[in-house]
């Protein structure tokens, strides 16, 4: 349904003049595909065109980088502002505090506060062995002091005592004392979820939060959420000073631009995404991960950055040199083709970071088994130095003794065998392009030429 | 006020074979509603389950899946090798599976336009904007501004430049005279996508009960609605009775045992860790043999992407059906007003799981205008039973086009002289 940004933006100027630099045409017609590609990802209205006169404004004139079409130079520049807006990497929570140091967690209704509070828990027991209390100040859901204290219990956790017919902030203040009295380190409040336009329910927030005095005031929204996140973020800003966000819901296939709307209007750091229902389903956030996904990109940028850091460039010379020299790609470049590949995670590494794959295959992913390539690699180090260099030396004899000495059948020698003829051909297409050569030829898989699969991959 | 029930048409009613009623009511669910949560694990035997609803304490993991077929293995198969060797045939092959899915979701038949509900008297109001208090010239920056509208209430972008390019060609044609009749225009295109979807819920009294399964994403707000659909039905007179279908979320178990209490109806329940089917099933059951007339099952929430829960929704039907193959005879979708475009992924998922027979959109009582329900007509014309408009029990409205429209276009006053 979605076309991704690349193909768009390809489509809209890449047969424009002028290849040098990004001019007015280019950055008019580009950022208008940038424009629809944000409001699909959900981003507020408001805040798409404020990121719009940002980017403008550096795109044009920027020079059109060498191996760069001005449609990709526009696509690294719009996500590299992206993730700048996005903000810092895995903001830690601030819990230089006496004890007990005060979470409020806050937002609209169904957003995932109780699940998040349980899941801080967990966090901060684990990873900075605190000791951490939890107190529900929902007095109002149905059985919501039930969840948070099976969420507690769950997470071991503590869990102070309310009551339906309390005063929120009543409760607070006595969990405060029982929080001192039992020595935790961390209080984490669980507020009702309400909405922004409640007058009253805003109070009742602004004055829990005066009693508390939180040292974190998290505002936890869900991924999903439209254009409305604008506002509700910008009456939650108004009413409590939030020091952070909690993006949830993050494990389905949303865009998000949620997340960029409740940055840019707030201007705090996002500090965890929520991507599942369990107690440790809770990630740090990373700015550009999420600046990919909103724009349609899975981590495709990443994944072009990993393959230029990773793979041996040398190396990768040496064969490319090899090759177009006429002598034969043999067993020693095809080992070396394989710990490259093992190098960036396997192919199932590969697959991870390409949008959309990670959620939908399963079923791709099952043909895809890495535990073949070490199977491979094993079979290729059973070969004599000769057999390496020569392949067509290896006959029947040859391979069931190859097979004997890397533990596995005359079978699997065989389809080695195929495999690497196939390769074979296959390097001689590529001219010796290695792993970048692949990916190229991946990219012309996918018909638009702007190098990525189609489909807003999380927009599907 | 609300008029739900339909004495259904002859055909529809559904044969019941007496020897398949249980003589004497289920013994599994509480007689009375409780709230507290000690009583979580109360009522703990539930009935034999028929022979495919294999019992799972627990929700089930992506790769406990027993029932999806396994992949061929990498070495089992030829075309496996070039997965192998070539990343961009796995690629390709992961993009025609996308496609395959997108394929499959198939238009919706939409459901007859029953008779609609009265309108309720106290509906619901938002705020609106000013975008017409005006006279403006009927110009590029009038679309603008227009475009402005539909895109902040969630329209999309595909549904807000149609209807702009549709509006810009009447101009040029010059059809319209001034502001107002465009506006009229706009409004009258709006109201012919979503008048269709305003069909509320038709319960068959024949059915006994009437089943109404409640699937959605977290945090829709199912279990409230469950809440306030089990007043409105008691108030028009039908028995009602609720399952604890969710099974799996801390203490949703005791939430949907407070709604019962609150409208005084029967909770069956199991407790949390037992199987989603086999409460649902007991539930029915307990149902027919009560006679009951409407059975509300919840499930527990989960993101149309999860496959495997996806999966474990279908057995809740399908386990369902050994006692009434008529069942469920509603699969209701909450979806949540404040929610983007995302919803559009949602209701094709759990359509295409599920067959899902009607919306509910919830938290209409805050400044979402739920414009998503536009490209959702667009593509399935699922009618849309409900809105929510609040959190408690009398909060729950019928879909009325025009209010809906009146919230996201105001309607309109007389302009002042100006421009
Ligand atoms: N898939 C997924 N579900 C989540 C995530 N976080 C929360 N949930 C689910 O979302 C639903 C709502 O979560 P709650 O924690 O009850 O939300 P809340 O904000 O406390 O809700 P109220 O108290 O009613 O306002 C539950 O079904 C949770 O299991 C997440 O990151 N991923
Ligand atoms: N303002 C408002 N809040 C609502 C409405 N419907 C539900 N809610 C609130 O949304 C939150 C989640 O509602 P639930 O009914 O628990 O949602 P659910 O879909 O059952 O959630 P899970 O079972 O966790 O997936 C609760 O705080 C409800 O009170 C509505 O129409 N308006
Ligand atoms: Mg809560
Ligand atoms: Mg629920």
């Amino acid at each position: 349904m979605f076309q991704n940004l690349t193909q768009r933006l390809s489509q809209a100027i890449e047969r424009m003049r002028g290849r040098a630099r990004l001019n007015e045409e280019h950055v008019r017609e580009g950022l208008r595909e940038v424009r629809i590609a944000l409001l699909e990802a959900d981003v507020a209205l408001p805040v798409v065109t404020a990121f719009l006169d940002k980017v403008r404004g550096r795109a044009l004139g920027s020079e059109v980088l060498e191996s760069l079409s001005p449609a990709q130079t526009l696509v690294k520049i719009v996500h590299e502002e992206l993730v700048s807006l996005m903000g810092e990497e895995a903001a830690p929570l601030d819990l230089n505090h006496a004890p007990p140091v005060v979470i409020l967690l806050a937002g609209l209704q169904g957003a995932g506060k109780t699940t998040t509070a349980g899941k801080l828990a967990k966090h901060l027991q684990e990873r900075a062995r605190k000791r951490v209390m939890l107190v529900s100040c929902d007095v109002y859901r149905p059985a919501a002091i039930e969840q948070l204290k099976t969420v507690a219990e769950q997470v071991g956790a503590m869990c102070a005592p309310s009551s339906g017919d309390e005063q929120p902030a009543e409760i607070a203040k006595r969990a405060i004392d029982q929080a001192k009295r039992q020595l935790a380190d961390v209080l984490i409040v669980d507020t009702a979820g309400r909405l922004h336009v409640d007058q009253e329910m805003m109070d009742e927030v602004a004055a829990l939060h005066a009693q508390v005095q939180p040292r974190e005031t998290l505002f936890v929204v869900d991924s999903m959420t439209g254009q409305d996140a604008a506002n509700s973020a910008k009456a939650f800003a108004d009413v409590l000073p939030l020091t952070g966000v909690v993006l949830t819901k993050t494990d389905g296939d949303a865009r998000g631009g949620a997340a960029l709307s409740v940055r840019h209007i707030t201007g705090k750091p996002i500090k965890f995404l929520g991507i599942g229902e369990k107690s440790e389903a809770l990630e740090l956030f990373h700015p550009d991960r999420v600046a990919s996904r909103i724009l349609g990109m899975g981590d495709v940028l990443s994944l072009i950055e990993d393959v230029g850091r990773k793979v041996d460039q040398d190396k990768m010379q040496k064969m490319a040199t090899k090759l177009v020299a006429g002598r034969g790609f043999d067993f020693n470049d095809m080992r070396e083709q394989l710990s490259q590949m093992q190098n960036l995670g396997g192919l199932t590494g590969l697959l991870d970071k390409l949008p959309g794959v990670g959620k939908m295959s399963e079923q791709i992913k099952g043909k895809v088994d890495d535990r073949q390539i070490t199977r491979m690699v094993a079979i290729i180090d059973s070969m004599t130095k000769k057999e390496r260099k020569f392949p067509a030396t290896i006959n029947g004899s040859r391979r069931a003794r190859i097979a004997r000495g890397s533990g596995t059948q005359p079978s699997d020698v065989n389809q080695l065998m195929k495999q690497f003829q196939q390769m074979q051909k296959m390097m001689k297409k590529l001219k010796g392009g290695g792993m970048k050569g692949m990916l190229k030829g991946l990219q012309r898989r996918f018909p638009g030429g702007g190098g990525m699969p189609p489909g807003g991959m999380f927009g599907r | 006020m609300f008029r739900f029930f339909k004495r259904s048409a002859p055909e529809k009613l559904v044969q019941l074979n007496p020897a398949e009623i249980p003589q004497e009511p289920s013994a599994v669910e509480p007689r009375e509603p409780v709230t507290s949560a000690a009583d979580q694990t109360e009522a703990a035997t539930p009935t034999p389950l028929p022979a495919d609803a294999e019992p799972s304490a627990q929700r089930p993991e992506p790769l406990a899946q027993a029932s999806e077929p396994a992949p061929p293995s990498a070495s089992s198969s030829t075309e496996s090798e070039s997965a192998f060797f070539d990343p961009a045939v796995a690629f390709a092959e992961a993009f025609e599976v996308i496609n395959a899915e997108k394929a499959a979701a198939e238009a919706l038949r939409p459901a007859s336009l029953r008779e609609r509900l009265a309108a309720s008297s106290e509906s619901f109001r938002l705020k609106l904007g000013s975008l017409f208090d005006r006279n403006p010239k009927l110009d590029e920056n009038l679309l603008e501004e227009i475009e402005t509208a539909l895109l902040t209430a969630d329209l999309g972008v595909a549904v807000t430049t149609d209807l702009i390019d549709t509006l810009r060609g009447r101009i040029k044609r010059r059809e319209l005279a001034d502001a107002e009749a465009l506006y009229e225009g706009l409004r009258a295109d709006l109201l012919a996508m979503i008048e269709p979807l305003a069909a509320p819920l038709q319960i068959d009294l024949e059915a006994k009960p009437h089943v109404v399964l409640v699937v959605g994403v977290n945090g829709a707000g199912k279990t409230t609605t469950i809440g306030k659909l089990a007043k409105h039905l008691k108030l028009n007179g039908a028995s009602v009775m609720l399952g604890a279908g969710d099974t799996f979320r801390a203490a949703a178990v005791e939430q949907l045992k407070v709604w019962g209490e609150r409208n005084d109806v029967l909770v069956v329940a199991q407790g949390t860790g037992a199987d989603s089917a086999s409460v649902i099933y007991d539930a029915l059951q307990s149902a027919k043999s009560r006679k009951v007339d409407v059975l509300l099952a919840d499930t527990a929430g989960r993101l149309h992407t999860q496959s495997h829960l996806m999966n474990e929704l279908s057995k809740v039907k399908r386990v369902m059906a050994k006692l009434d193959p008529t069942a469920p005879h509603e699969v209701l979708l909450v979806l949540d007003g404040t929610t983007g475009q995302n919803a559009v992924n949602q209701a094709r998922q759990f359509h295409q799981a599920m067959g899902v027979t009607g919306l509910v959109i919830t938290k209409l009582d805050g400044s979402a205008k739920g414009g998503i329900i536009f490209a959702l007509a667009r593509e399935f014309k699922l009618p849309i039973r409900y809105i929510g408009v609040g959190e408690k029990l009398e909060d729950l409205r019928s879909f009325e086009p025009t209010e809906f429209i009146d919230a996201l276009l105001p309607a309109r006053t007389p302009p002042p002289e100006t421009s």
